[in-house]
């Protein structure tokens, strides 16, 4: 029994990353109608940006809000360069820029930071909380990003800003005719998924270490935690990452062994897909002819 | 005295298809114009041209600036609310949010008192302030459009097809509200309608389109009188 | 949401204008599936001279000997190694070609099967001692039949859905390799490590000559067929399903088992490929098979050319080479260019370079 509650109280932690970074994905899937391959990487390129500036003497928090504000701006210029011309591209074209886009990420990271394994720094105690179930950098990471996913969702719900940027995403031409300049609001959207991206980053390069290739796995899991929520549906992505990562531990540690883990997150994306393409929460999708 | 709006010489396209040719006209402030025409004539596409939705060649002149080229939001912030056939509602967002949404661009303060004019206008808003539009019914979606358009404060309203999938007592119940906003708010109107009895008692000026060109033009109540015109253009 | 069948501007493969269509400010995204390289020369295929055949063909025929006799005869075993992998390359991105360039189903997962054929030719060769030419045959019918398995979800799925699951697929391969229950068969971790043939009948070659010979005509033969497919029956359906596929499906076309076969085809020739490298390198592993085997293969399909056959080469040489000549500036180098590229392309030219020299040289004959 001890053992379940740990496992689920770390696929909790867990499950925190990956529905940040669902939440991302979705963020600029409503918006844009195209999955943004390189999420993962940006988060990375981030990350190894906080922790220049960690090394650099900064505070951990002080860098933490620096590196959001980094990651914001790249993730508006990326948009306004890469994304906006290829707004109603073929999808092929689409797909190609994405990953055009993970390998120079990736590769910056490599150029900049190096290809070695290296150790970040977590702002939270160490020593297990919660009478032994979790670790103090877990219980911290999921309170932060908690926060921020609380923090976003009262920004769309009651903010002017945040309903034209919902307009925007739901319904471009309308909102064009009430005024809102639709593509600075797809800006601002890939600003904000990237600074959520890169949170999730800064959240877990303790646990797994930081890499240029770091986020490959957790990209996956959030992909199935996006799809198992509904890949238009912003909570059904949070709680599809939240499900995601229970599945995850559960399954690794009473199914199939921790070696299959990734197998899956795959399993779930292809379940989900064939079965409810939707996902749980989320809306039917019309194909046009 | 110079109109609101004028076009001279409108082409229209979408990609290669060429669907406008060369069409003049205008609105004066404080009227109301119609643009007739069966299916296909090209009157959502006169609107969506003058919102910048299509590839347009010729002048588009609103209070005397050239509007033809901008992007679709600069020329609702001038002062154009364009409410599309289809409606345009965010289904997705509460009637509150679509509400919001129109008076997106206004900084000043009287956006409370413009809602509570508008539920003076479309009472049934109120009591549907909270729900999400898209289970608002075809009538209700189209006051809702209308309301939100009002809500930019514009000076030209521009309206497509707003009897479209309607029943005809919410028709003459969505004709009786515009009479009255026509009477009490400072606006003037373009309306594009395939009903054109309902238009013709509606307007002061009607152009009629047939196939990208304007055929007839001139005051609603002549064209309304003009058998030959009715029969043969207007199938009535 | 980005429809298959509506190009850029709205309309759709009858012209018609898509009525829900609004200008996009500068659409760069051009249509990579615009007829160009071979695609071009099928519609002109019925009107081609049989004399202009037959000169293409002497000149194919001719520029086969000299692939293989020049390099046999003159360059070391490093170099003759380095073409191998680009003949091995050819064949991979080759099925790739299939399914994406010819078919418009896209996969970002083709390592997959790479890595299928690698580790079938290493397992049949490391356990149980099988001729290395003997496992070739093995491997393509595991590949067809996984493909066409694979194939079949895959109906369900449109454009970024397909590419999404098949890139969760990239990312899942090493750790699938790494299972311990057939750890026995695959090597774990450590892979397994195989020999290197020689030359049969006691031929005069070393080994190494004999392996790119020997890759040479596999890729001949896997070509002919190739070219055959897309050229046929077959090749027409799998691109008007990659146009418009209800329209096909209207005039006949059996969509779901055109779509799973095509998936099994392309499947297969990559399967091969995979399982040549397995025997050119002598040595497979798990980690050798991440994702970026899926992504470079879909780089050198792209640059050489989505829908072009001749084009597969090109993109061979490309990721054979570029690497190593990029690795010399820094590690990082063959990724930024492969990156860098790619959107290169997807902005300014879609059909790829190989469709580009193409279409100059069609131009340039006239």
């Amino acid at each position: 029994m001890e053992g379940l509650i740990h496992q689920v109280m770390s696929g909790i932690a867990n499950g925190s990353i990956y529905a940040s970074v669902a939440l991302a994905l979705v963020m600029i899937y409503k918006a844009t109608h195209h999955i943004n391959f390189a999420q993962g990487e940006m988060a990375t390129f981030a990350t190894y940006i906080s922790l220049m500036l960690i090394n650099a003497g900064v505070s951990y928090w002080a860098a933490f809000l620096f590196t959001l504000v980094i990651a914001f701006a790249g993730g508006m210029v990326i948009e306004r360069i890469l994304m906006r011309p290829m707004m109603n591209a073929p999808v092929l074209s689409s797909v190609g820029v994405f990953i055009g886009l993970l390998l120079i990420i990736n590769a910056c990271s490599g150029w900049f930071f190096g290809y070695t394994i290296k150790s970040f720094p977590s702002p939270f105690p160490s020593q297990p909380m919660l009478g032994g179930y979790v670790s103090g950098h877990e219980l911290g990471s999921t309170a932060v990003t908690l926060v921020v996913l609380l923090l976003v969702y009262l920004f769309f719900r009651y903010t002017r800003l945040g309903l034209a940027m919902r307009a925007a995403a739901f319904n471009p031409a309308s909102a064009r005719l009430v005024g809102v300049r639709v593509g600075a609001m797809l800006g601002l959207g890939w600003g904000l998924a990237a600074a959520i991206g890169s949170m999730a980053g800064m959240m877990v390069a303790p646990v797994v270490f930081l890499d240029p290739n770091m986020m490959f796995g957790i990209l996956l899991y959030a992909f199935a935690g996006a799809l198992l929520g509904g890949i238009d549906n912003p909570l059904g992505a949070v709680l599809g990452g939240f499900a995601v990562g229970i599945i995850e531990n559960l399954g690794g540690a009473y199914l199939v062994g921790t070696e299959l883990k990734l197998t899956l997150a795959l399993v779930i994306i292809v379940v989900v897909l064939v079965v409810k393409p939707t996902g749980l929460l989320g809306r039917a999708v019309q194909s046009r002819v | 005295m110079p109109a609101l709006l004028e076009a001279r010489g409108l082409h229209a396209a979408y990609g290669e298809t060429k669907v406008l040719h060369g069409i003049d006209f205008a609105v004066q402030e404080g009227s109301v114009s119609a643009l007739l025409g069966a299916n296909g004539a090209g009157k959502t596409t006169t609107l969506r041209a003058i919102c910048g939705m299509v590839k347009t060649q010729g002048e588009i002149l609103f209070s005397g600036q050239r509007i033809d080229g901008r992007a679709t939001e600069d020329v609702a912030r001038r002062g154009v609310a364009h409410v599309p056939d289809g409606r345009g509602t965010f289904l997705e967002l509460t009637v509150e949010e679509n509400m919001r949404l129109g008076a997106y661009t206004r900084k000043d303060r009287a956006v409370a008192a413009d809602f509570d004019r508008m539920f003076g206008y479309f009472p049934r808003l109120r009591e549907r302030f909270h729900q999400q539009a898209g289970t608002l019914s075809g009538g209700e979606q189209q006051m809702l459009a209308i309301a939100r358009a009002l809500l930019l404060r514009p000076k030209l309203l521009l309206l497509d097809e707003p009897s479209f999938g309607l029943a005809p007592l919410i028709v003459q119940e969505i004709f009786a509200i515009m009479r009255r906003i026509r009477a009490d708010e400072n606006v003037s109107i373009l309306l594009v309608e395939q009903n054109a009895s309902l238009a013709l008692d509606f307007a002061e000026y009607a152009y009629l389109l047939e196939t990208g060109r304007i055929v007839v033009s001139g005051p609603a109540a002549e064209i309304q009188q003009d058998e030959a015109i009715r029969r043969s253009y207007l199938g009535y | 949401m980005v429809q298959a069948g509506v190009k850029p501007d709205g309309t759709t493969l009858f012209g018609s204008p898509s009525v829900e269509a609004m200008p996009a400010p500068a659409t760069a995204g051009a249509d990579p599936y615009v007829p160009t390289g071979d695609a071009a020369l099928l519609a002109v295929a019925n009107t081609r001279s049989p004399a202009r055949t037959r000169r293409s063909a002497m000149l194919v025929v001719l520029a086969l000997i000299v692939a293989a006799a020049v390099p046999t005869a003159f360059f070391n075993g490093y170099h003759l190694f380095q073409l191998t992998m680009v003949v091995v390359y050819a064949i991979g991105i080759l099925g790739l070609s299939m399914l994406i360039g010819f078919n418009g189903q896209i996969s970002l997962g083709h390592g997959a099967f790479f890595a299928i054929g690698a580790y079938t030719a290493a397992i049949l060769m490391a356990n149980w001692d099988v001729p290395y030419w003997a496992t070739l045959p093995v491997s393509a019918a595991v590949c067809a039949i996984v493909g066409f398995l694979i194939g079949l979800p895959a109906l369900r799925l449109e454009g970024h859905y397909l590419a999404l699951t098949t890139f969760a697929l990239a990312i899942s391969i090493p750790q699938l390799l790494k299972i311990n229950a057939v750890s026995d068969w695959t090597g774990g971790v450590q892979g397994l490590v195989i020999d290197k043939p020689d030359a049969p009948f006691g031929l005069p070659f070393s080994g190494d000559q004999w392996l790119y010979l020997f890759a040479l005509a596999v890729g001949v033969v896997l070509y002919v067929i190739a070219w055959n497919l897309t050229r046929g029956r077959v090749g027409r359906a799998m691109m008007a399903v990659r146009d418009h596929s209800l329209a096909a499906e209207a005039m006949g076309v059996n969509l779901a088992m055109l779509k799973t076969r095509t998936f099994a085809w392309s499947a297969m020739f990559t399967g091969i490929a995979g399982s040549l490298q397995a025997i050119v390198v002598q040595f497979v592993a798990p980690d050798a098979y991440g994702v970026f085997i899926s992504i470079f293969l879909f780089v050198g399909l792209v640059v050489g050319g989505v829908a072009s056959i001749g084009g597969t080469i090109l993109g061979a040489v490309f990721i054979e080479f570029v690497p190593n000549i990029a690795t010399q500036l820094s590690k990082s180098a063959p990724g930024a260019i492969y990156g860098l590229l790619l959107i290169a392309v997807m902005f300014l030219m879609p059909q790829g370079a190989g469709g580009f020299l193409k279409s100059l040289a069609t131009r340039l004959r006239r």
